[in-house]
């Protein structure tokens, strides 16, 4: 079966790059232009440009207006189809305040588009920009070398940009990389193909390449239902309502609720029309369990075999939202799917977007990105970011404005010696991922998984580790 | 590519429906998340209900999240006194069988005060009779949360706004300083007296409403709908003129014709269009031709749709997206645009309100 479910995505880039200009071009050769819309365009085609079409841009005009009077301008939201499937494009500016924009815009999108000026090549902004869409998760580039026209279609050109980004792309882990020549202004290599002009290029257009991205769902990881509501009609039915959020479930199927721990069964999945023999990531669904059980808001229903981490410390790395930053020591509230707690964060490094590296770091600015550490009065449940986008992400909230200061991925939970006696005897393991992955699947070890630590490194380092502890 | 939804929906004997695709299963999946999580967040919230096809949906989808239970906030009409008898008549039915609890509000200020889109002016009419009443009914209620049926794509301006759009006590919405929404982690947390609008269907087009009502069957206001009825031709726009309190200008005929509605709101306000589409398949096509023609810029000829395709070459290239587009938008035919647009203008409350 196709996946007809919406693509979303950001674009990345300036107005320099021809930003407007390439959503502009999508939303109307896909027809996505209202009438009124395009009368107003070609009422206010004083401003059209030499090929006798509107300006795109002024499609976006909304936010035009708004910049004239001087009002922050951050993520819009737009739409579009071809008969394949449907479009929703997180629209962020790409100068003032990029960070907090785009980190909030890629929160959601499963592909980023990358564009880049053919006549300018990469640029430091280029950068920036995947960086900041990888560490949101985001796995699938688009790179669009615009205004390949105004470079007589240079074949040359073109293939030495795709390369360095291609070679950007691998080096921040994502190996999903399309290069496209497109001329937005002139329609080329967006939607209809560009081969009158360069003939040479025999991939995709853009639109084919969104067309066939992968919409990313954790269905292939453990079942996991945040609990937002429970639903009590009458004395003879409770069922717990909630959007799965990872897996799949169906009746007969043996779950665990955190933070409590009970262990209950499935015995049937409820929805407004059809009683349902299964349950995939993304279904709103109520939950009825065999038996009496102590669930409410904000805990975790979750598969028996594959649980997420549950601690008072974590490892996280946050983009701060606010003027007044992420203070270490303060106490915020943390809300992950619909569990809320309260968190105290202490930064430890904060990336240099130019150079890459993270540097040493006490409190976070706006618009910084930082690995921190959570601590927890009360258990936290998590699944890393990597593993789980929905049971990995938070926000932060700041208790004296009620404001969102931070959005979060979850990188593991943290050591901690509380709980463990420290001397009982250990064993460190170093396995291959995969056999470590069977055996934290197993039964038994997924029954004592509270006392078990673990991190995921390269052979190289788990070397290091050993020859530090031998040495 | 990952696993799609697999076929696993058992039919339930007493609905034998055709499973949603997994677009339109998408979005209901996310405006049900929506209902649970404000529903749950908020300690008194309320969905404000205008009887329209958007409303109708909303409604449906509210249904639906909160199943087996009943919908657990009341619903809110703002009143004018103006609306087509038929709204009413099919909003009193739809509560009685849905089991739903209704709040009506109508500005007694403005009755007492006598205020008609005739006698002030539509603007006016509108602010003391929509926004003001919207407002004092939201007080009243003391509502924390009001559910409403805004979609981004309806206008440029309302493409940032938020799922959870921010209020201040005096039902302000302040562009320059909204929340950031990540995921759909949603941060409900206010003090009192402020009050958050949610909007579930944010991420829907308008033509995701109309294949989603034909999808799930739902029950629309027959003034969507096309039968003969009496109006009278006001500077082109098809004023209805079967309420008593109808009066025709100096010179206007009240004419009778095949009408129908694409909006609905209060009937001196809301032009109808001509038709003859009696059927939600009739309406989305014939709303389907007129794009087309319009688009053409010129007037079609229903029987010759086929062969005007065929005069364009390009359209013939563009074949993957055809029937998307035609699908796709805008149900304005252009016989209507001028008199729909001054309706929907002088309907819609003002941003700060919605």
């Amino acid at each position: 079966m196709r996946d007809t479910r919406p693509l979303r995505l950001i674009t990345c880039g300036s107005v320099d790059d021809g930003k407007s200009t390439l959503i502009g071009r999508l939303l109307w050769d896909t027809k996505a232009v209202k009438e009124d819309q395009a009368a107003t365009l070609h009422r206010d085609s004083g401003k059209q440009n030499d090929l006798g079409l509107p300006d795109f841009a002024l499609l976006l005009d909304g936010l035009q207006a708004e910049r004239e009077q001087g009002i922050t301008i951050d993520v819009a939201y737009r739409y579009f189809a071809t008969d394949k499937r449907s479009f929703i494009v997180a629209d962020t500016p790409g100068h003032e305040q990029y960070t907090r924009n785009m980190a909030t815009g890629a929160s959601t999108a499963d592909l980023a588009i990358l564009l880049v000026d053919a006549r300018v090549g990469m640029l430091e902004q280029t950068r920036r920009h995947a960086t900041i869409a990888s560490l949101m998760g985001i796995k699938q580039f688009v790179l669009a070398v615009n205004k390949i026209d105004l470079t007589g279609y240079d074949r040359a050109r073109f293939d030495q940009i795709s390369h360095e980004f291609r070679e950007l792309a691998l080096s921040l882990g994502v190996r999903q990389i399309t290069a496209i020549p497109v001329s937005a202004l002139k329609g080329e290599n967006v939607v209809y193909d560009g081969r009158a002009s360069m003939p040479w290029y025999e991939g995709p257009t853009l639109v084919e390449v969104l067309e066939l991205a992968t919409v990313r769902s954790a269905q292939t990881v453990g079942f996991r239902l945040p609990v937002q509501r429970v639903s009590r009609p009458g004395e003879s039915f409770r069922g717990y309502q909630g959007t799965v959020a990872g897996g799949s479930v169906k009746p007969g199927d043996s779950v665990i609720i955190l933070p409590s721990g009970m262990v209950a069964n499935v015995t049937k999945i409820v929805t407004f029309d059809l009683v349902r023999n299964a349950a995939v990531a993304g279904d709103a669904i109520t939950l009825v369990l065999d038996r009496q059980v102590d669930v409410s808001r904000g805990d975790m229903i979750v598969s028996i075999d594959s649980q997420p981490q549950t601690g008072l410390a974590f490892d996280a790395q946050l983009v701060a939202l606010q003027s007044d930053g992420i203070q270490p020591g303060k106490r915020y509230w943390l809300k992950s799917g619909s569990r809320r707690q309260r968190v105290t964060i202490e930064p430890a490094s904060q990336l240099d977007l130019k150079s890459g590296k993270w540097n040493p770091a006490q409190s976070l600015p706006m618009n910084a990105i930082g690995k921190v550490h959570l601590s927890f009065d009360e258990q936290a449940i998590f699944d890393s970011y990597e593993q789980n986008r929905t049971t990995g992400a938070f926000i932060l909230i700041d208790p004296d404005t009620n404001n969102t200061v931070a959005g979060g991925m979850i990188t593991g939970r943290r050591s901690s010696l509380s709980g463990i006696h420290t001397e009982d005897s250990r064993v460190i393991l170093s396995l291959p991922a995969d056999l470590a992955d069977q055996i934290l699947a197993s039964e038994l070890f997924a029954s004592r998984r509270e006392e078990i630590e673990l991190r995921r490194v390269n052979a190289g380092r788990a070397a290091e580790i050993f020859d530090g502890i031998d040495g | 590519m990952s696993p799609i939804h697999p076929e696993t929906e058992l039919h339930n004997p007493q609905s034998a429906k055709i499973p949603l695709d997994p677009h339109l299963k998408a979005l209901e999946n996310e405006a049900i998340h929506i209902f649970r999580e404000v529903a749950a967040e908020f300690d008194n919230p309320v969905m404000l209900y205008s009887i329209g096809k958007d409303s109708s949906v909303l409604l449906h989808l509210a249904r639906k999240a909160f199943y087996p239970g009943r919908v657990p906030f009341p619903l809110l009409h703002v009143n004018t006194g103006w609306k087509f008898p038929e709204m009413i008549g099919f909003r009193d039915a739809l509560m009685k069988e849905y089991d739903l609890d209704l709040i009506e509000h109508i500005n007694l200020r403005g009755a007492a005060e006598t205020i008609t889109p005739f006698s002030h002016g539509s603007a006016l009419y509108t602010d003391i009779m929509k926004t003001e009443a919207l407002r004092q009914a939201l007080d009243a209620g003391g509502y924390d949360a009001a559910f409403g049926g805004a979609r981004r794509d309806e206008e440029a301006s309302r493409a940032k706004e938020r799922i959870y759009s921010f209020r201040t006590p005096d039902h302000k919405w302040d562009p320059r300083n909204q929340r950031p929404e990540l995921w759909n982690v949603y941060n409900g947390m206010i003090r009192k007296g402020e009050s958050v609008r949610a909007f579930p269907l944010s991420n829907w087009t308008e033509v995701d409403i109309w294949r989603y009502i034909q999808a799930e069957d739902i029950p629309l206001v027959p003034l969507y709908y096309a039968k003969p009825r009496k109006f009278v031709d006001r500077d082109g726009m098809l004023v209805w003129a079967e309420d008593p309190r109808f009066e025709p200008l100096p010179g206007e005929q009240v004419q009778e014709g095949m009408l129908r509605f694409r909006t609905l709101g209060c009937w001196p306000l809301t032009g109808g269009i001509r038709s003859h589409a009696t059927t939600l398949d009739e309406v989305i096509a014939e709303l389907e031709i007129a794009t087309v023609s319009e688009r053409q810029g010129r007037a079609i000829d229903r029987d010759q749709s086929g062969s005007m395709e065929k005069k364009n070459a390009k359209d013939i290239s563009d074949d993957r997206f055809r029937s998307r587009r035609r699908a796709r938008h805008h149900f304005r035919p252009a016989a209507s645009r001028a008199c729909s647009c001054r309706a929907r203008h002088a309907s819609a409350p003002p941003d700060h309100l919605r």
